[in-house]
């Protein structure tokens, strides 16, 4: 019996032994030289492995840094002073980045968005609302008010005020995109920062219906599309904003009777 | 003849995906791109064939003269454990965005059902040599012509309007049973 056992040891044990040699071996004659460039440029990189560059993680960017095919910029996250220092690293003139920061597209919180007569009882999350029953609110195309967006912001960047709808704390916000990604009625998009006109909504119903299930919705009237000269096009009842061609001070935000389209810093029109 | 046999038997009537349900993790895991499907079945073809013929030395050549048939499992799970890790660094060397494409699957060949299962199958049917070799290739041309149809059929769906709620993970499910449906009119024929 005792016997069994130590040759049950020895038999694995011998056995464990070959392959590690063998694989030892192996790695010695197979490991891969990779470009230590590519291990400074991962160090200073803020390794959130949040993908907002559009790489599969940090790693990745940094060996498309290396490469060339990607802009020392091309961090949303590292901001500025990270693509100085990936620059120096590489040797390379930097260029420059405009901060993207994600905008929340609609304003139909618990006090504008109309109720169902149901009420809904389930995990507060945007995705379960979204597959069951939409939620509480009867438009279709609105914030959930699950927080998804929220809970998902890894810098913490995002908070829900007392109108259930989520706000971008833009000071703290890396814009590295995953609150988009997180929501399932699309509302939340990347802006550039210094863009501040928006179509507030995303409500593709009908006036009448649109009217019914919000007070600050898009019903698609387009007046602000017919004074735009292009810079608004309606598409299915609701305003898309061409930024391309967008002139401003062509747009009659007074006249957007729910307030859907708005200049942030400008005049604020007032919900009825 | 019996070498043809048992190769056509691994690879369509008793497929080792379609037919005896292994290895079905990386059948649906990595079959949306049928580049990257036909790399996974070549490696874990080229790790079933090595596999079965260190584990057929093994087990006839050290565990059964030594009465040691018990310890069948972990020394097959050890072979297979250091295959894959060797051909991860082969492939890792040979191609770099092979390596990045088949991701978490390149190790989870590991626990790869198919490859545990090729090596007790050969023991348990005292397969010579030559035949655990034709066993191993078999099933791993079985394993990729499955994943290769699977990954065709899925580039396919990602065009075709597909209904809402069985879009994603259900109609590949559905996909993969009605696959196995069609592989069920080979039964019998060997």
């Amino acid at each position: 019996m005792e016997l069994t056992i130590i040759i049950a040891i020895a038999t694995m044990g011998g056995l464990g032994f070959i392959f590690a040699s063998g694989l030892a071996f192996a790695d010695k004659k197979l490991r891969v030289e990779e470009n230590p460039l590519i291990g400074k440029v991962n160090d200073v990189l803020p390794n959130a492995n949040c993908g907002g560059c559009g790489s599969a993680g940090c790693y990745d960017f940094a060996v498309k840094v290396v490469d060339g095919k990607a802009l020392p910029t091309g961090c949303p996250v590292g901001g500025e002073e990270t693509a100085i220092t990936i620059a120096e690293i590489l040797g390379v003139e930097t260029g420059t980045a405009i901060k993207m920061v994600p905008k929340i597209l609609c304003r139909g919180g618990n006090s504008e968005a109309v109720k169902k007569m149901t009420e809904y009882y389930g995990p507060i999350s945007c995705k379960a609302m979204a597959l069951v029953s939409g939620g509480d609110k009867l438009c279709f195309y609105g914030c959930l008010g699950g927080g998804d967006c929220v809970e998902a912001c890894p810098f913490g960047a995002m908070i829900m005020n007392e109108n259930e709808l989520p706000e971008v704390i833009e000071e703290i916000c890396t814009g590295c995109g995953i609150c988009v990604k997180a929501c399932p009625r699309n509302i939340i998009e990347m802006h550039p920062a210094d863009r501040n006109v928006f179509v507030f909504c995303k409500n593709q119903d009908d006036p009448k219906r649109s009217k019914e299930v919000c007070s600050v919705a898009c019903i698609g009237c387009g007046i602000c599309a017919r004074k735009s000269d292009g810079g608004i096009e309606m598409v299915n009842n609701l305003g898309i904003i061409n930024y391309d061609k967008l002139d401003d001070s062509k747009i009659p935000f007074e006249k957007c009777s729910t307030g859907a389209i708005q200049k942030i810093g400008g005049r604020n029109i007032p919900v009825n | 003849m019996d070498l043809l046999l048992i190769f056509l038997s691994a690879a369509i009537v008793n497929n080792f995906v379609l037919s005896l349900f292994l290895g079905i993790c990386p059948f649906l895991g990595v079959s949306n791109k049928t580049s990257s499907a036909i790399s996974m079945g070549m490696a874990v073809t080229f790790v079933m064939v090595l596999t079965a013929i260190v584990s057929w030395i093994l087990y006839f050549i050290v565990l059964v003269p030594f009465k040691l048939e018990f310890l069948q499992i972990p020394s097959f799970i050890l072979v297979i454990a250091s295959l894959v890790q060797f051909v991860e660094m082969v492939i890792k060397k040979v191609s770099q965005p092979l390596y990045r494409a088949l991701g978490i699957f390149l190790p989870l060949i590991t626990t790869n059902c198919a490859i545990l299962g090729l090596a007790l199958l050969l023991s348990m049917r005292e397969y010579s040599l030559l035949q655990s070799i034709i066993f191993g290739l078999g099933a791993g041309a079985g394993f990729t012509m499955a994943l290769f149809i699977m990954a065709g059929i899925r580039e396919e769906l990602e065009l075709t309007d597909v209904p809402k709620p069985f879009r994603g993970v259900p109609i590949t499910l559905i996909t993969a049973g009605l696959l196995a449906l069609a592989f069920m009119g080979f039964a019998g024929m060997i």
